[in-house]
């Protein structure tokens, strides 16, 4: 796949020296890439994962429910996702572009990128429903709250850490992968980081997307660490 | 409220023996009832046939003459206090949130909600600003007290209370007990109790039903009764060898005819014994002194008597 032989080294911006040399680190490349090449693809990078983790808890958690309800669909359901997670990605966008009416776009990429997501959120969100203790629902039950009241006010707050848990892993996940999913797709931070590759590594372009990646999937976590901390204040008191 | 059971019985799908059979008596109304019997004796099972936790699969339950069969679950639940074992508080709500889990189901205003669980909290004997604080940050006895306040918050006519102080150390557990008698008599509830040591149930029934294994009623009596007469073999071992004792334990000092006051020489070097002690507390200080007697003082700490070994076994002689 890689073809740097066939091409003319074009290293994006000026011919400054650094960048023909490709030692380290061009800084100049980078701020005068900054805003034509960087920044666009951290933003495409957000929201290619943003709608990946979205899409990905919302069918996560119906399946989630479903199982909690019906025992007998949790292992159908974690098989399924299990092998999805399983496939190498590099493999799995190829196998979608495979198919007819999909192709070299951003939907392709989402249908991987979500099919990462199922298993991780999956088993983190029916592991927290199932882990409310037997004698809080117990006692919800024999005050008169109704299956679905049980459900919402007591069985989902407190399923929140280990949701929020699977959330973290997912989204980190989507991040790293979503850089392989330029393979398919020309957007988001691994775009920068094939071109570089292409032309004959190009250090610069390279260090600061991966860079960037990293930094991305960083911040994404320790949002959610924060989020978790205000959505559980309880969990908070309790180790205090 | 009234609770009776009427000829119960509970089949489980595939088991041979039913795990209540026949099961029945009544309950009068602001009375403690206490099921006790050895673990695998359906006492838990029975309880939970009340509230439809489990439902019955023969004869009836009829509180205030009302059946349990065909009631919608979720509302006859809130008109039921249920406390258990391991209290179930939700950890994640705070104590005042989780006092007020019924009165919030049945739709009462913030306004109301708010001075119900002022007023429960000093009821049970516990601060005002527990309010704020969350299940993991209170002892076990603090939770149980919860347990029960949130139990109590709508005002149901009934208690279910499935060994609600088991978990919890022996002195603070004495406290509960305690705690929770002096509440009954001021609310007057109708309470179903659930426990296997036949100590608490001597201690907390007015009434107690001992079960056998196979969920069959042995005896339904007052404790007294249980001590004085157990029916059967079963029964008598279950209450212990010690119920003379047991029975000593439900009588006070100052419910015996003690003579009148006791001339000098009698009194050098005997211990003194609290008007309101158990005659089996007075006993044993009494053995304790190595004498035969011992005075009777009140709170106040005048002298009303001597109290003697004699006069002890006697009153085991006669009913009270």
């Amino acid at each position: 796949m890689i073809i740097a032989d066939t091409v003319i080294p074009d290293f994006g911006g000026g011919a400054g020296s650094c960048v023909r040399e490709n030692k380290g680190i061009c800084w100049n490349w980078v701020s005068d890439n900054w805003g034509g090449v960087l920044w666009p693809a951290v933003k495409q990078h957000v929201v290619l994962t943003a709608i990946a983790v979205v899409i990905g808890f919302a069918l996560a958690f119906a399946l989630a429910l479903l199982a909690h309800r019906h025992r007998k669909l949790e292992s159908p359901i974690t098989v399924t996702t299990g092998v999805l997670y399983t496939i190498p990605s590099l493999a799995l966008f190829q196998i979608l572009v495979g198919f007819s009416f999909l192709g070299l776009n951003r939907l392709t990429v989402e249908i991987a990128l979500v099919s990462y997501t199922l298993l991780i959120l999956f088993r983190n969100t029916l592991t927290g429903l199932r882990d409310v203790p037997e004698d809080v629902r117990e006692a919800a039950e024999g005050m008169g709250l109704t299956p679905r009241q049980i459900l919402t006010k007591v069985e989902l707050p407190l399923a929140l850490p280990a949701i929020i848990a699977g959330l973290r892993i997912a989204t980190v996940t989507v991040i790293s992968l979503a850089t392989v999913a330029a393979f398919i797709d020309d957007e988001g931070l691994g775009s920068p980081i094939f071109r570089a590759i292409q032309s004959n590594v190009f250090k610069t372009e390279l260090f600061a997307a991966g860079f960037l990646a990293v930094a991305l999937a960083l911040l994404a976590d320790a949002t959610l660490v924060l989020a978790q901390r205000a959505v559980t204040p309880w969990a908070r008191r309790q180790r205090a | 409220m009234t609770v009776e059971f009427s000829h119960v019985e509970k089949r489980y799908p595939g088991q041979a023996d039913p795990a209540i059979r026949d099961l029945s008596f009544t309950v009068p109304a602001g009375e403690v009832c206490v099921l006790v019997g050895p673990s695998g004796c359906g006492k838990t099972t029975a309880m939970r046939l009340v509230n439809r936790m489990i439902d019955l699969t023969g004869g009836d339950i009829l509180l205030d003459g009302a059946s349990v069969k065909g009631r919608e679950t979720a509302q006859l639940r809130r008109g039921i206090g249920y406390v258990i074992q391991q209290v179930g508080l939700f950890p994640h709500e705070t104590v005042a949130d989780n006092i007020a889990t019924v009165p919030k189901l049945l739709g009462w205003d913030r306004g109301r909600v708010a001075a119900r669980v002022g007023e429960l909290l000093e009821l049970v004997g516990l601060e005002e600003d527990m309010r704020r604080r969350y299940p993991a940050q209170l002892s076990g006895g603090q939770r149980q007290r919860v347990g029960v306040a949130r139990a109590l918050a709508a005002d149901p006519p009934l208690m279910l209370m499935d060994e609600p102080f088991g978990a919890i150390d022996p002195i603070t557990r004495a406290r509960l007990q305690d705690e929770f008698l002096r509440l009954q008599t001021e609310i007057r509830k109708t309470v179903l109790f659930v426990t296997h040591d036949i100590d608490e149930a001597i201690k907390m029934g007015d009434r107690i039903a001992v079960l056998r294994r196979g969920g069959e009623l042995a005896q339904f009596a007052t404790p007294q009764e249980l001590l004085m007469h157990p029916a059967d073999e079963f029964v008598e071992s279950f209450v212990g060898a010690d119920r003379a004792l047991k029975r000593l334990a439900l009588t006070r000092v100052r419910d015996l005819d003690l003579p009148a006051p006791m001339p000098q020489q009698e009194r050098d070097g005997r211990p003194r014994v609290a008007d309101d002690a158990p005659l089996r507390d007075a006993l044993a200080q009494i053995l304790q002194s190595g004498g035969a007697a011992a005075i009777v003082v009140d709170a106040a700490g005048r002298e009303h008597g001597l109290i003697t070994i004699d006069l002890i076994a006697r009153s085991l002689e006669s009913p009270r």
